[in-house]
Parts: C-alpha cells; sequence; structure tokens
C-alpha cells in the first residue's frame, strides 16, 4: 500500500468516526419510536397506562397539606395545570443559591424543605416519584427546552464530558451504545438513543415507575461501573447533558417502556 | 392507597357492547422471590375482580401469582339500562378498593 492510499484510508475511518459521533436532528428517534405495538398502545391511552396510577396520586399529594408551615403544593402554586405546563421541559435548571443545576426531584424536595418545612421525601419513594409524575405530566407534548448560560455551561460540559468517558469493568462509554450503535440489539433489546423524553417512566422490567437516576444506575451497573447515589451531582450534569442533547422533542410523561 | 381507575363510555345505546378498562395500583408479589439474604418475600396479590351491573355480577375473574403488578383488566358487557358500575378488589392482606361508574342507555 502506498503512503498516498494510506492516508487517504485514514481520512476515510477518521470522518467516519464523526459522523457516528453525533446524532443529527432528523434521525431523532425517542425509545417510543423504537418498542413494539402493543406497548405504545399501552402509553397511548391513560385508561392502560399505569403510570397515570402515580400521575394520579400525584394529584392528591399536590393538594395535601405537609410539614410545619401545614401548607399544600396548590396554595403556593395554584392549579398545577397551567403553573407546572412547561416545567418539567426546562429542568434541570440552574438554581442561583445552590450556584450549580437542580433536576425536577430535588426542586420538589427543596420546596418541601424550605416551603413546606417538611422532612424531605426519599428518592424513588412512591411520593416523590408520583410528585414529579404529576408536575411532569403537565408538559406532556411540550417540547424540551434547555437554555444554556455560561452558568450552567459548565455543568453542562462536565455532563458531556461523562458521556463520552469510557467507563466501569467493560470500558464502554455512554456514547457507544447510544451514539453510535442505537437502533441495533444488546441481548435482545433494541438500543435506544438516550432521550429522556418520558421521566420518571413506567418500565414494564421495573413493574413500577422509576426516575431518570434509576435508569442510569442501571445502566452503569450494566458496564460494570460503580453507580453513583441518586441526586448525586455527576448524575444531575449527566441529566443536564442528556436533556439538551434532546432539546426540541416532546415530553411523554408518564412514558412506558419495555 | 388502594389506588385504582376505571374507564368507561359515560353513555350507551341499549343492547350496545361496551368495552370497561379497569387497572389497579398492586405490587402483586408472587410469594415465590427472595431477598438477597435467602428469606422468602411472602405473598401480596389481589385474589378476585368482579363487577357488577346494578347489583347483578358481569364480570369476575380470580388472579394468580405471576400476574404483572398494577393489573390491567379489560372486558366488554352488554348495556341494558341506566344505572351504576361497581368494581371490587379483593387481596392479601386485607387489600380492598372499590370504584364504581355511573352508565346512561338511551
Amino acid at each position: 500500500m502506498s503512503l498516498r492510499t494510506a492516508l487517504l484510508l485514514a481520512a476515510c475511518l477518521l470522518s467516519a468516526g464523526a459522523a457516528a459521533g453525533e446524532i443529527p436532528l432528523s434521525e431523532r428517534r425517542s425509545g417510543y419510536e423504537l418498542m413494539g405495538r402493543e406497548t405504545r398502545a399501552m402509553q397511548d391511552d391513560d385508561a392502560t397506562n399505569p403510570g397515570m396510577l402515580w400521575v394520579l396520586d400525584g394529584e392528591t399529594l399536590w393538594r395535601k397539606k405537609a410539614g410545619a408551615a401545614d401548607r399544600a403544593c396548590a396554595a403556593c402554586h395554584g392549579d398545577a395545570r397551567t403553573s407546572m405546563k412547561g416545567v418539567a421541559a426546562r429542568y434541570p435548571a440552574f438554581d442561583a443559591a445552590l450556584k450549580r443545576p437542580v433536576n425536577l426531584e430535588q426542586r420538589i424536595n427543596m420546596c418541601r424543605t424550605g416551603r413546606q418545612k417538611a422532612p424531605p421525601l426519599a428518592f424513588e419513594s412512591r411520593e416523590l416519584l408520583a410528585l414529579t409524575a404529576y408536575v411532569a405530566r403537565q408538559s406532556r407534548g411540550l417540547p424540551i427546552n434547555i437554555a444554556i448560560d455560561a452558568r450552567s455551561k459548565p455543568f453542562l460540559d462536565a455532563g458531556s464530558e461523562a458521556f463520552h468517558r469510557r467507563q466501569g469493568q467493560l470500558n464502554l462509554a455512554c456514547s457507544q451504545c447510544h451514539d453510535d450503535n442505537w437502533g441495533k440489539r444488546l441481548a435482545g433489546s433494541v438500543i435506544p438513543q438516550a432521550h429522556p423524553t418520558g421521566y420518571p417512566l413506567y418500565r414494564l422490567e421495573w413493574q413500577g415507575l422509576g426516575s431518570l437516576g434509576r435508569r442510569m444506575r442501571n445502566c452503569l451497573v450494566g458496564i460494570r461501573a460503580e453507580p453513583y447515589a441518586y441526586g448525586a451531582p455527576e448524575f444531575v450534569d449527566l441529566e443536564l447533558y442528556l436533556m439538551w442533547r434532546a432539546n426540541g422533542m416532546k415530553i411523554e410523561t408518564p412514558a412506558v417502556r419495555p | 392507597m388502594a389506588r385504582a381507575v376505571v374507564t368507561l363510555p359515560a353513555q350507551a345505546k341499549r343492547g350496545e357492547i361496551i368495552e370497561i378498562k379497569t387497572l389497579a395500583a398492586h405490587s402483586m408479589e408472587t410469594g415465590f422471590r427472595r431477598t438477597q439474604t435467602g428469606e422468602l418475600i411472602p405473598r401480596d396479590i389481589i385474589r378476585r375482580f368482579s363487577c357488577t351491573y346494578n347489583g347483578t355480577e358481569v364480570y369476575r375473574v380470580d388472579l394468580h401469582p405471576a400476574i404483572a403488578a398494577n393489573p390491567l383488566i379489560v372486558f366488554t358487557t352488554i348495556a341494558t339500562e341506566t344505572g351504576t358500575l361497581s368494581f371490587q378488589w379483593v387481596g392479601d392482606n386485607g387489600y380492598t378498593a372499590n370504584e364504581t361508574a355511573p352508565i346512561r342507555v338511551e
């Protein structure tokens, strides 16, 4: 092989590598489009979507007084259908007091401890999932709209770095599956593009509702990496990056996934 | 919270077949699973679901282990007269859930 041919080949390989990186907007797919007809039907009909059980619980909790302040969410925020519309599409959002982004679960808990003077709800507890699902449900059908400014940029970069970093005993980066090999199969399941459009969502495998944090912990365990704790800054950065990466896609909460 | 959701048409023509969808929040623990230390997790399931239409039973089902959590039960009945449909779920550990839904038949 001449030097010239070798260089040409190397250039081809490099450009192919670059093309496999980011997913162009026209090729973005929600996990919804990759799943079976029956599971899609289950999500589409509120009468069959089990996630609605949590949404209804959340509606009850929204109106229920809590904490030493004896106030309900509704006492400040009123009707969630109007006040919470579009909120989930903006989260994780930068919090000026904490000087870092917080996700929707953390925001709800900040309200609980700060305004309601109540103990925070445990991550993945039925109550926190129900409230989060109820709040996020109000954004269903609205496009994800993560705005990045100078304050949140370092956290987005940290999330992006984590997404592209090889880790765990299998030495895999998130991007190797979700950017480079989406649509192919991993142990019989279709690899999705990892757009968090429907969280908290009902996973048939879990037989229940779960947060994006739970999903990411599953992924980390899958690549034999040490998972971070729920609400860890590393996870929120990654969540910020994933939501930003899905900008413009529609919120599906409560979604159903296999 | 014994949460259950029932969906059916609010009105129907006499003699029409109507579809009823029900969803109950329940973990449906099979009784065959073990904890990490090997102890058996006791069974906790819904054992029976029934639907009565103006006091007459029109549908009943016995549930068993290995039925998925939050069971979705969809069935049909014939709209005969205006009235109320009552739904009852009964299960282990004193679990009961009740729902009612009105229907207008013309």
